[in-house]
């Protein structure tokens, strides 16, 4: 006998001479098992906990440092011609801080024009008030040296400028890449927790036909849908613990709105997408098909839904549609409550998108389900 | 909720089943009845239509035509109570390799009204050793008593067993008639598809011979065997005694399970 079963008499007994008096355990009830059987597998399968956890932590991080920020870049500028005229513009020009000062003869300033090295070439003319720049209007960095450059040359040869100006420099949390990133990818993640989580389990057990012999029992089918649902809203507290967490803690992330919105919206997210998962699901055979068929449904919202780059990138023809996807629905509400502070009824209207089509794809997975 | 069967009604019965499918006819007019208490056996080579018969008898797949009559009620109307009584092994099914043999059992103890206890089942299929074992790790013949014991555990009064001996070896196979032979001892009934005929021999009271989708034969195995008319056989070797091979290879090798 294994040392862990406890000595069968006495408990096990009694309970089988109880249990017409008993009422059930909640841990016993159908309901309660099925939700267990679901966290079992999961935890028990460690790709998916990486997956689901620890893979978006490490892409937030990779993101978050490569395009962190570093300030304006300084400009490189050129100054052409080795006669005393050249180095007293290169010394007048140096004094702009925004601007880092070469010098060089003829044929070196063409080559270092040519290769990107500087922005912009600066010559002395003959006449001795008169510059000459020579650079590429069609790039934008070359325009604003020309502007830096112009501004320095004309200050250094006595220009007053007849109004004062005042800067006032701000940092603003909220305006960083990896501000805009973490919410897009907690959607993203929200989207393949939902739809890979429920999707893979389903078919798994048809093409075992475990679902099959579940048809068998008395099990209720309603309660085995909705236990895929269940599992995912533990999940979910974990994974927006993990990756709003990190970004907050990491990075600065602000979260500017109230934490029951942002709890709401993922909610609303991850049950919606549970609906998508069970529609992606609903027929296929094999872990194959249900691999495309999710992919399918996946891939259009990676790209344009906002998780890595703006959908308002995309041309104004197809907006409404990119609007009415769940997930960019479900960044927009995100973005909105951590990085505007927006209220419950400000993020509504985006809201009512993600019900709707969690409600849609539920009954449409209802409909279709093939239960052997 | 058990209803206490009056022996004169059949566990089973069922008249003129038909069922096709888009190509071929599986089960064409077949007639069966099936004794309270009794083992039943259903026997015939592959694509017979043993399996489609059973399935439709278990509510897992609607027949064309024909009726179908268990523990005296009827899929159309009385189906969630079906579900309690009867315990079903599929051939095909593969448990979940990440739970263990306790956490399968309890998830199906969890769809009845009124189970049995699982350690109980789990004692009488005689794994008790691998109660905390995950199903993964388990030989051939454990899963397979594992599926008997998840069709145990609902406290059926009508089994349905589809090959339940097929791929195990000969100490595991006789493992199994024991907890057939113990089901039925207490007065349940079984209906067993298998292809060994030994097997349906042994345990069975009445076999059903199917082929292209009828019953052939019906009767108890030794009224089939009187039945056959051997005059145009060929002489059998002789035998020196009544043992079959298979007894000769349990002698030698004991009733001890080898699955471990």
């Amino acid at each position: 006998m294994n040392e862990r079963v406890p000595f069968p008499i006495t408990e096990e007994m009694a309970r089988a001479e109880l249990k017409p008096l008993m009422k059930r355990r909640f841990r016993d009830r159908s309901m309660a098992q099925l939700t267990l059987v679901r966290f079992r597998e999961f935890i028990r399968e460690p790709e998916a906990v990486f997956w689901t956890f620890v893979f978006p932590v490490l892409l937030a991080a990779g993101l978050g440092i490569a395009f962190r920020q570093r300030g304006p870049d300084k400009v490189q500028i050129g100054v052409v011609g080795t006669a005393a005229n050249s180095a007293a513009l290169a010394e007048v020009l140096k004094k702009d801080s925004t601007l880092v000062v070469q010098i060089f003869d003829d044929s070196a300033a063409a080559l270092a024009l040519r290769t990107g090295k500087v922005a912009i070439l600066v010559a002395p003319a003959s006449a001795t008030d008169s510059v000459r720049y020579v650079y590429d209007r069609g790039r934008s960095d070359a325009v604003n040296a020309r502007v830096l450059v112009d501004r320095a040359v004309q200050t250094g040869a006595g220009r007053v400028d007849p109004v004062r100006v005042q800067d006032t420099y701000v940092t603003e949390a909220g305006s960083r890449y990896i501000d805009f990133l973490i919410p897009g990818l907690l959607g993203m993640n929200l989207m393949g927790g939902s739809i890979w989580g429920i999707g893979f389990s389903i078919v798994t057990a048809r093409s075992k036909k475990l679902l099959k012999r579940f048809m068998a029992t008395p099990m209720s089918r309603g309660q085995y849908l909705l236990s895929f649902l269940a599992s995912r809203l533990v999940f979910l507290i974990l994974e927006v613990v993990t990756l709003l967490g990190f970004g907050h803690f990491a990075f600065g992330v602000p979260l500017r709105g109230s934490l029951f919105t942002l709890f709401l919206i993922s909610l609303l997210g991850a049950l919606s997408f549970g609906g998508l998962g069970l529609l992606a699901a609903s027929r296929a055979r094999t872990v194959e098909a249900v691999s495309g068929i999710m992919n399918f449904i996946m891939l259009p919202m990676w790209i344009f839904s906002g998780v890595f780059f703006s959908s308002s990138n995309f041309p104004q023809v197809v907006q409404p549609l990119v609007r009415a996807l769940p997930l960019t629905a479900v960044n927009d509400a995100l973005r909105a409550n951590m990085l505007e502070g927006a209220s419950l009824a400000a993020v509504t209207p985006q809201l009512l998108i993600v019900i709707a089509w969690g409600i849609l794809t539920f009954f449409a997975a209802l409909k279709l389900f093939r239960w052997r | 909720m058990v209803t206490t069967l009056n022996n004169s009604t059949p566990a089973l019965r069922v008249k003129g089943l038909r069922k096709a499918y888009d190509d071929v006819v599986a089960v064409d007019g077949l007639d069966l009845e099936v004794h309270t208490g009794e083992c039943f056996g259903l026997l015939g080579p592959n694509g017979a239509g043993k399996t489609t018969t059973i399935e439709i008898c278990e509510g897992l797949l609607p027949a064309d035509s024909g009726s179908v009559e268990v523990l005296g009620r009827h899929w159309e109307t009385d189906a969630r109570e079906l579900r309690e009584l009867l315990g079903i092994q599929l051939q095909e099914t593969q448990l979940s390799e990440k739970l263990t043999v306790d956490e399968t059992l309890k998830l199906f103890q969890s769809f009845y009204r009124e189970p049995r206890d699982v350690g109980e089942v789990i004692d009488q299929v005689e794994l008790g050793e691998k109660r905390y074992s995950r199903v993964g790790g388990l030989s051939g013949g454990q899963k397979q008593r594992l599926a008997v014991a998840c069709a145990l555990v609902g406290n059926p009064q009508l089994l349905f067993l589809d090959e339940p001996t097929t791929g195990l070896d000969p100490q595991a196979r006789r493992q199994q008639w024991d907890l057939i032979a113990k089901f039925q001892a207490e007065g349940r009934t079984i209906v067993l598809t298998t292809h060994y005929m030994e097997e349906a021999e042994r345990l069975c009271d009445r076999v059903a011979i199917v082929d292209h989708g009828h019953i052939i034969a019906l009767g108890s195995p030794l009224e089939l065997m009187d039945s056959v008319d051997v005059s145009h056989l060929p002489p059998p070797e002789p035998r020196k005694t009544s043992a079959t091979l298979e007894d000769v290879f349990v002698s030698l090798t004991g009733r001890t399970l080898r699955d471990e």
